[in-house]
């Protein structure tokens, strides 16, 4: 007999990575927000459906900030930032579409050949969990190093975040504080990129990697 | 087994005859060389076919040639009989083909074909029955000699001498790798017996670099990439008979030496030789096909198609060769039936497709897909077979390519059942470029089909082509009638060859308990999988009777012809000079793939306008197997061979040092292995 | 007796897919209007298009070749046959034994390549842009649904679609990740095999874009019917495709009477009419991508499958 609650986080979880491919696929500035706000609604909802089918009420806490900070606020902050800097919305990426697609299911295949050893005596869930959010971890990474645009890495960079919660809300028993600290973190690193954008665009009006690095000098 | 050596006697006979009337008559010498050379190889076939039929047993026979000391050890057993119809199979109907084609096309100043066509034979039937590891590298040199002297009769041609060159070069090399793993496997006893070699299997260590050894030596004959660069500049250069049985058969015959070695030499193999095999496999099946959809020369095509193809049995062979490992011999059984058949089709429909290219070569004197079209107009016999071999390539029901396929995925879908984590995702990658490969290759004769038959002739030579001759046409129709069959009724063929399957994963593919129907496929670790190529082809063929019947009846029976829509222009040029070109089928893929793979740059030289030149695009692309691995090898050579070149003008007081250093140096490895 | 239940069963199935199919499009072109805020054609016009091409004269090119003429007759029977070979209402068929899950996608290969081919027939421009293109897009389609199967192969051990769907109406299987992605990837395969948006816009007279209509651009007539028809067929195979592999429930199994025949028919057609509404929506909501995206597009196809394959053997732990 299937058990529907392993069935739903298990879904979950997938929707998670699914969004994470997402994002690599984008092209748009836009709709790679509207993608990230969609990871964070299914984390969201991952979080409160393991906070519902294990009956630990602080996870629902997890789920709301997640819900209100990655859902609502950081995406609206990143677009008004992107409409009031006039910055260029369509997304050059370094590695093709294609390649980058290729790298991130070889990077999935990876974390499960890591996790899958490790975890022999662990539940099916489990397992599956670390899989997967090592494998969001990983993307969202390839994401930081794949694109130039520098909202893109902020939104990589989020999502390396989604990655961790999920994999704190997998394992049963994770104290309420680390969930915390690793919103708060997030939310650290929204003002410090945002920060920096800013600052990026007075010195040197432009958000592209690429010529910011030829600044510095380093012509490739 | 008796019937077999005379068969190569009877070869080298005629091989001589053939030497013997090169200053005679033409006509008379083909008609002898080729008819002789038909019967013999058709008889070998036919025996080959029996001894499969009465269960496969073994014969050994040991002659007094060679060495005072080594007598020559033959042997045929079911595997050396399979390849033994095979090779002599494709020997028979390219003997056929070969006579009309010497009427056909006369290539002025061709070398001598004649006596080199039955050596060549001879050559690859005494590989398939060396019993010990002489008789095996000699017979191995002489049919790789034999191949190239074959590719040099067309020398007048300009890419000739670099293809004879390159392909000498990689003949010494596999087979210095061959010799290399037979010294190997047969370790210190010093027996090059198989029977010995056998008997004791090798340490872990040796066989894994035996087996390594072979798989480069094999491999670079069979054209597994990186090492095939050879493949597709010898196999099109020579004439076109020759090249259906270098591409067709020549080919299986280095299969049959990595089959020999690691299933059947070495006892128990490793798992992770398996592994190699399929990723191998895997790259060589799209590399080679992707290579293929980029050329516009018709034969060259074919040859890197070829490769393709050996990627599918190289997958094959590693898929048997991990789950006998894995000690699950049903499936094993399943995966070596899938190598066996797609042997078998291979040399089937490729050997039809370069006939046909010869046909079309003899017919427009060209092997550029830019210089041909509406050939199904002028040639339609050509046009139809050709079109079964297209098709049968290509993997399509109810034809044999399409069994070989199946029954290679269900092969594939059995990869949970193996232990080893990095296997089962590994396969499933397999499984996809697998199936990239396949649907790539439709994409590529569909390509070659539609610019060569399909369409507008694109130049004169291909508006005023004619059909070819009998004999050719029976050359192609013989292979493509197989095609059919076995595509249809598969299972017989299976059966047959079982013997085979059995000596090398100790399994059958099919459960003997069960009546197993011999009119559709159903092997029985594919638990409840089936596969019925006659109801198939026996339903289409009755509703699409049915249908003309009842719309012609009913609907409408009448034709009109007119004037294609062309958006309003008209091609006024002759040379149809609008119609989509080969390179223009191909340029999608180029993009998709060829941007990555190949680093391929269209650059479009577009005149201003009020300019009257016309536009010109050029596409540029790198090699990665000749980028990568053989130029940097290359220079390396060359660097070593300018160190090396400075030895030879040393006083006699350095060559003594160094002769004196060389000593000291092995008595130094002398003491420390001896402790 | 049993086998007589499944040769008439068959016979049933065939006749019912060829009725269905232009009423799917039909139904896919009302919905379609009705969110575009259009009237639109009576579901029945499909039906009244095929007559009248049925009637009218085959006009051909001075260069068509008999390939050109014999494909449509080919490629219609071969479709037919294809999509009498997905269960529908029934997993009791006579010719399920013919053909599993991997002949039925290379019979789809063989239509295809013969449509190709008459596309390059009269040598024209847009046949050969349309079949250069269904080559290139069929070469990424064909792999991701052959991963699709060996996703599902993992999990049920067989690529029998009556096996399948059996298994999978037993109820054992539960959501999986795998299932999810397999769903997504034989989707994407199955909007650009039917030349839908965004891959190809079944409706565009801008040849530069068309990739299907271009490749059947020269076809009139009767030949034309046939070939639309099989379009028609082709859609139809694919919604019954995935309502058969993922939602099969409501489908006669073995020993079901007529009561279950009957009930399986009505549930088929719901499954039919739901998958009508969602390609309209989906098709209405989106815009038609370039040419040369399709190829990412498809890819991702083919990586969806694969991961879809991988997280298997994860959830599975075998």
């Amino acid at each position: 007999m299937p058990d529907i609650a392993y069935d739903a986080s298990h879904l979950l979880g997938a929707v998670v990575l699914l969004m994470s491919f997402a994002l690599l696929y984008q092209r748009r500035l836009f709709s790679l927000l509207n993608v990230f706000t969609l990871q964070a609604l299914a984390l969201s909802a991952a979080a409160a459906w393991q906070g519902y089918a294990h009956g630990e009420p602080h996870l629902y806490v997890t789920a709301l900030l997640t819900l209100t900070l990655k859902a609502i606020v950081m995406p609206l902050a990143l677009h008004r930032i992107i409409v009031k800097l006039n910055i260029q919305r369509a997304i050059e990426p370094a590695l093709s579409i294609g390649l980058t697609m290729v790298a991130g299911v070889s990077l999935v295949t990876l974390s499960i050949l890591l996790v899958l050893p490790v975890t022999a005596e662990a539940t099916a869930l489990t397992r599956e969990n670390l899989a997967l959010s090592l494998s969001v971890v990983l993307l969202g990474l390839l994401m930081m190093i794949s694109r130039r645009n520098a909202v893109s890495q902020v939104v990589g960079f989020m999502s390396i975040e989604n990655g961790l919660i999920l994999a704190a809300v997998g394992v049963a028993g994770m104290p309420l504080v680390v969930e915390m600290s690793v919103a708060f973190s997030v939310m650290v690193a929204f003002i410090v990129f945002g920060i920096f954008l800013f600052h990026i665009r007075e010195r040197f009006d432009t958000l592209d990697m690429q010529e910011i690095e030829s600044f510095r000098g380093e012509h490739r | 087994m008796a019937l077999v050596v005379t068969a190569i006697a009877l070869l080298l006979l005629l091989a001589a005859a053939g030497l013997a009337t090169a200053r005679s008559s033409r006509a008379h010498a083909e008609a002898l060389v080729y008819g002789g050379t038909g019967v013999v190889c058709g008889l070998a076939a036919l025996w080959a076919v029996a001894h499969l039929a009465g269960g496969g047993g073994t014969e050994t026979l040991v002659l007094p040639v060679g060495l005072p000391w080594l007598s020559a050890h033959l042997r045929v057993d079911s595997l050396s009989a399979f390849f033994l119809l095979v090779i002599n199979f494709g020997g028979a109907t390219a003997s056929l083909f070969g006579w009309g084609y010497g009427n056909a096309h006369r290539d002025p100043g061709a070398g001598p074909v004649l006596p080199l066509f039955p050596l060549f034979l001879a050559g690859m039937n005494l590989v398939l029955i060396a019993d010990d590891a002489f008789v095996f590298l000699v017979s191995w040199e002489f049919m790789s000699l034999a191949s190239w002297l074959l590719v040099l009769s067309t020398h007048r041609e300009a890419e000739t001498p670099r293809a004879a060159r390159v392909y000498l070069v990689m003949a010494s090399f596999g087979t210095a790798c061959l010799l290399l793993a037979f010294g190997l496997l047969a370790g210190a006893h010093g027996d090059y017996s198989f029977t010995a070699i056998r008997a004791h299997a090798p340490e872990a260590g040796a066989a894994a670099a035996g087996v390594l050894l072979v798989l480069v030596g094999a491999g670079s004959k069979a054209g597994v990439v990186p090492l095939h660069v050879w493949l597709p500049l010898a196999h099109p250069a020579a004439p076109s008979h020759v090249s259906a049985l270098m591409s067709g058969v020549m080919t299986k015959v280095a299969i049959y030496a990595i089959i020999r070695v690691t299933f059947d030499l070495i006892g128990q193999p490793q798992w992770w030789w398996g592994g190699i095999l399929l990723a191998f496999g895997a790259l060589t099946a799209v590399m080679g096909v992707l290579y293929a959809l980029m050329q516009d020369d018709m034969k060259r095509l074919l040859a890197y198609s070829t490769v393709e193809n050996i990627g599918a049995i190289v997958i094959a062979l590693g898929l048997a060769l991990v789950f006998k490992a894995s000690s699950v011999p049903v499936i094993a059984a399943l995966a070596m039936s899938a190598a066996l058949l797609h042997v078998v089709n291979h040399s089937l429909f490729k050997t039809l497709l370069f006939y046909g290219a010869g046909s079309v070569l003899a017919a427009t004197h060209t092997r550029d897909l830019g210089r041909m079209g509406g050939l199904i107009h002028r040639m339609p016999a050509t046009a139809f077979l050709m079109l079964i071999g297209a098709a049968a390539i290509s993997a399509l029901p109810p034809l044999n390519g399409f069994v070989g396929e199946w029954l290679l995925f269900q092969a594939i879908l059995n990869a949970p059942a193996l232990p080893q984590w990095a296997l089962k995702i590994g396969i499933a990658v397999v499984g996809a470029a697998l199936a990239l490969a396949t649907a790539l290759a439709a994409a590529c004769f569909v390509r070659l089909y539609g610019t060569a038959f399909l369409g507008r002739p694109r130049s004169a030579a291909a508006a005023q082509a004619h059909e070819t001759n009998r004999a050719m046409t029976l050359g192609m129709a013989v292979p493509a009638a197989l095609c059919v069959v076995i595509g249809v009724l598969p299972t017989p063929l299976i059966r047959l060859f079982e013997p085979a399957t059995r000596l090398l994963v100790e399994a059958g593919p099919f459960d003997d308990r069960a009546l197993q129907p011999w009119i559709r496929l159903a092997p029985t670790s594919a638990i409840g999988n089936s596969y019925n190529g006659l109801v198939m082809l026996v339903t289409i063929a009755i509703l699409s009777v049915l249908l003309v019947l009842v719309i012609h009846r009913w609907a409408s029976a009448r034709v009109r012809r007119s004037e294609p829509w062309g958006c309003g222009f008209a091609d006024p040029d002759p040379q149809a000079v609008s119609q989509y070109t080969a390179s223009s089928f191909a340029q999608p893929i180029r993009r998709a793939f060829g941007s990555t793979v190949f680093a391929a740059k269209d650059h479009v030289d577009m005149p201003e306008p009020g300019d009257t030149r016309p536009a010109r695009l050029t596409v540029t692309m790198i090699d990665p197997a000749w980028g990568w691995l053989f130029r940097p090898v290359g220079r390396a050579v060359d660097r070593a061979a300018d160190v090396i070149n400075r030895l030879q003008f040393l006083t006699i007081r350095r060559y003594l040092t160094l002769m004196f250093l060389a000593l000291v140096v092995l008595l130094v490895m002398v003491a420390v292995t001896q402790r | 007796m049993n086998a007589l239940a499944d040769v008439l069963l068959q016979m049933v199935q065939m006749a019912l897919v060829l009725a269905l199919a232009p009423l799917l499009t039909g139904f896919v072109r009302l919905v379609k209007a009705r969110l575009l805020g259009r009237r639109g054609p009576s579901v029945l016009q499909p039906y009244r298009d095929l007559a009248r091409l049925l009637r009218k004269d085959a006009v051909l090119a001075h260069n068509a070749s008999w390939l050109f003429r014999a494909t449509p007759y080919m490629m219609f029977t071969a479709l037919w046959l294809a999509a009498g070979l997905v269960p529908t209402f029934t997993t009791q068929l006579a010719l399920a034994p013919t053909a599993d899950l991997i002949a039925l996608i290379a019979l789809l290969g063989a239509a295809r390549f013969f449509l190709a081919l008459a596309g390059m027939d009269t040598g024209t421009s847009f046949g050969g842009i349309g079949s250069s293109r269904e080559m290139m897009i069929a070469a990424l389609a064909e792999p991701a649904m052959l991963m699709v199967v060996f996703s599902v192969s993992i999990l049920v051990r067989t690529t029998s679609l009556a096996e399948i769907a059996t298994f999978m109406m037993s109820g054992a299987v539960g959501l999986r990740i795998s299932l999810a992605l397999a769903v997504i990837a034989l989707v994407m395969v199955a909007i650009a095999e039917n030349a839908r948006i965004p891959v190809d816009n079944p409706a565009t007279h801008l040849e530069l874009t068309m990739v299907h209509e271009a490749m059947v651009l020269e076809y009139s007539g009767r030949h034309l019917a046939l070939v639309e028809a099989a379009a028609m067929l082709k859609l139809l195979l694919y919604a019954a495709l995935i309502a058969c592999i993922f939602v099969p429930w409501g489908m006669a199994g073995p020993g079901g009477g007529g009561g279950a025949v009957l009930l399986g028919m009505a549930t088929f057609t719901a499954k039919l009419g739901v998958a009508g509404v969602l390609l309209a929506v989906f098709e209405t909501s989106i815009a038609k991508m370039r040419v040369f995206r399709v190829s990412e597009f498809l890819g991702g196809a083919l990586l969806l499958s694969l991961l879809g394959a991988i997280f298997l053997y994860v959830s599975r732990g075998v």
